[in-house]
């Protein structure tokens, strides 16, 4: 079943005629996604790579039928993208950009609030439900069909749990990366509901990092709510209070933040917290026994 | 980004923020005329980017202009500690010149972003001029709260809610909620991550002025802000983080000995969690970005190299869709070209994966391959002890 994406998502590409655009969606194809078309402004009527290009999102939207969307707009009109998709009625969007202003966010998920879209990320690198389809840039021969969830702030600490996980003959449903900034679309809260519901989840790897609260939050919600063995890493234990760590949300100010108040919310919901990032993969295993 | 006070002050003023006189100078004579200027008492207030600047003797009475050139001169080229500033402190390059105000009450504001309700909060709290983590954590029913609406954003009965919990009579309680609408609109305006008053002081004239002010401002909103973008202070940054930044390369400097290039935020965070519980200490955050070209590989290492404490390096690479062999390539051409004589430890994952490791295997260099991350940070911290 997986969880966001699935054989009969039908992927528009918003931006697909710059250089990543482009890159990533034929990846996407070439991994089996339906890829329908693509949003540029001032392009539309055109083909690009084969693909037909419109110039609103509602236009594509009726021509192709679209249900999902990814986007790789550069961070000055990303924000105006992801409202364009939701008004469009397109129920995912995947904002993989980088870079875009706190206060453009804000804006964002007020608008977003009385329309039913799901906005993943931004700053993430977005979605992937193995042997299925994906929206985003995580590398699809890493991956593996199987049973095991990921949710993650973090694009290539992803990437290392599904590898471990793969190397242990562990498959997963569907792999999340919610995305590094203060103001996200997507919480962890809301991935684990969806793989609580997930009849083709069994476990879920859960990685978050220092700044924020959303790993505590999440660690009260599992407490009660989720049912499912879950192994967690926080990155950044050793990161020095009062400096951004590259991404825009990791940042311990205040004494708030820190990995050991995180690693040690989700102990006490009962998570297995690694230390090491090493070992998230062997951990999962051990937990499935 | 941060900036200065005088510099805070300057963009707050500007938006309808009542602050004290006052003017930035860079030498004695300077601050002599500025205190000249202002008549009687004046304040001296080094500037630098961290707080807690008045038990570190970075602000000082003077009574006249003599006395104001005089303490500038011995605080412009001193290094001022404080809890804020770590233990090699920050040498003053610069003092604020202000008028000395009678001060009869200090309270504190504050606007920043509440992350978990993705929107702004207002706060403020009568014990101004104290650390407001300290109140927050004995005293937090002392701080009062307001949610903007993002929409609406700060509507002014919340600013009058907030003034008569200050317990302002009803003529400075005018004033206070004039203030925080223009302390919104200068948060808004500039698209500021946070911006501080401590204190916001009521004067024994029942005047209300921001007697200190912090600002630090969205890094990503920087590109529609070139003029505050000017404000920035090389001389507040590490020499090495400046380069880096030229190259836009993500970089943090750290104390210890093992230098790390990593791809990713997340994974070069747990590069350095994982070299710390292998028993070493990172040298460095360095995240090369998602390309992880040739070109970054090398700049990368001028800035690693440029840090003598660092004596090994371990290469991260977790790519995907990046092709090892490629990888290898600029990595070789980079340690050649640098003469890098430390040992390299690298990991990488992405296709030909095998035919990148043979390449740094046949090199003739001091290159240890890793199959994993565990294995990386072992043999990493073994070279550094070694080395």
């Amino acid at each position: 079943m997986a969880i966001l994406l699935d054989k009969s998502t039908r992927l528009l590409v918003q931006g697909l005629t710059g250089r990543e655009g482009t890159f990533h969606a034929k990846q996407a194809a070439a991994y089996g996604t339906t890829v329908v078309g693509g949003v540029t402004p001032g392009k539309g009527g055109t083909v690009h790579e084969g693909w037909p290009i419109f110039n609103t999102c509602q236009d594509a939207v009726t021509a192709t039928g679209a249900n999902a969307s990814v986007i790789f707009v550069p961070p000055a009109g990303a924000a105006d993208a992801i409202m364009e998709a939701a008004d469009a009625g397109i129920p995912l969007v995947v904002c993989i950009t980088e870079g875009i202003p706190t206060l453009d966010m804000m804006r964002v998920l007020t608008f977003l609030k009385d329309r039913p879209t799901r906005l993943i990320g931004p700053n993430c690198p977005g979605v992937i439900s193995p042997g299925k389809s994906k929206a985003g840039i995580i590398p699809g021969h890493i991956c593996k069909e199987g049973r095991i969830g990921i949710v993650s702030k973090s694009g290539t600490l992803t990437y290392e749990a599904i590898h471990q996980l793969s190397g242990l003959g562990l498959g997963q449903s569907t792999c999340v990366g919610i995305g590094g900034d203060p103001l996200i679309g997507t919480s962890f809260i809301d991935v684990l509901s969806l793989f609580a519901g997930d009849s083709d989840t069994d476990a879920v790897i859960l990685i978050g990092e220092i700044g924020g609260s959303a790993e505590q939050e999440a660690a009260a919600w599992i407490k009660s709510h989720f049912k499912k063995p879950v192994v967690g890493f926080i990155a950044g234990q050793t990161a020095p209070p009062g400096r951004r760590m590259g991404h825009a949300g990791a940042i311990i100010a205040g004494g708030q933040g820190t990995a050991e108040e995180k690693m040690q919310a989700l102990t006490a919901a009962g998570v297995t917290v690694v230390k090491s990032p090493a070992d998230m993969g062997a951990a999962l295993k051990k937990r499935l026994k | 980004m941060k900036i200065h006070e005088y510099q805070a002050k300057t963009i707050l003023a500007r938006y309808g923020v009542p602050i004290p006189k006052g003017e930035v100078a860079f030498n004695p004579a300077e601050a002599g005329e500025i205190a000249k200027r202002l008549g009687g008492t004046v304040v001296v207030k080094a500037q630098i980017h961290a707080g807690g600047r008045g038990k570190g003797g970075g602000v000082k009475l003077a009574k006249n202009a003599e006395e104001a050139e005089r303490i500038t001169r011995d605080m412009i080229g001193m290094t001022l500690k404080t809890h804020q500033t770590g233990p090699d402190g920050r040498v003053v390059s610069r003092v604020f010149i202000e008028q000395g105000l009678g001060i009869a009450r200090e309270l504190y504001l504050a606007l920043i972003l509440d992350r978990a309700a993705a929107r702004p909060i207002l706060m403020a709290s009568p014990d101004g001029g104290m650390d407001i983590e300290e109140v927050a954590a004995k005293t937090p029913e002392r701080i009062f709260k307001e949610y903007l609406s993002p929409g609406a954003g700060l509507v002014p009965f919340q600013a009058r809610k907030l003034a008569f919990a200050l317990n302002l009579d009803a003529a400075q309680a005018s004033k206070a909620t004039k203030l925080m609408l223009a302390l919104y609109e200068a948060f808004k305006g500039t698209d500021a991550s946070m911006v501080e008053i401590n204190p916001l002081v009521v004067t024994t004239d029942g005047e209300l002025l921001a007697l200190d002010a912090k600002m630090n401002f969205d890094d990503n909103a920087l590109y529609r802000h070139p003029d505050i973008r000017e404000l920035r202070d090389l001389g507040e940054e590490d020499p090495l983080e400046i380069e880096a930044s030229k190259f836009s390369l993500n970089y943090i400097r750290l104390d210890g000995s093992i230098g790390c290039m990593v791809n990713g935020a997340g994974l070069a965070m747990a590069t350095m969690d994982i070299i710390k519980l292998a028993g070493g200490e990172p040298a460095n955050f360095l995240d090369v970005g998602g390309g992880a070209n040739a070109e970054q590989i090398r700049n990368a290492f001028k800035i690693l190299m440029a840090d003598r404490n660092v004596k090994a390096v371990l290469i991260n690479i977790f790519g995907g869709i990046l092709r090892c062999d490629v990888l290898a390539a600029g990595v070789i051409a980079a340690v050649k070209e640098l003469d890098v004589k430390v040992p390299i430890v690298v990991r990488m994952e992405g296709t030909n994966v095998e035919q990148g490791k043979l390449m740094l295997k046949e090199s003739g260099l001091n290159f240890t391959a890793a199959d994993a991350m565990g294995d990386a940070a072992t043999k990493v911290v073994t070279l550094a002890k070694a080395h």
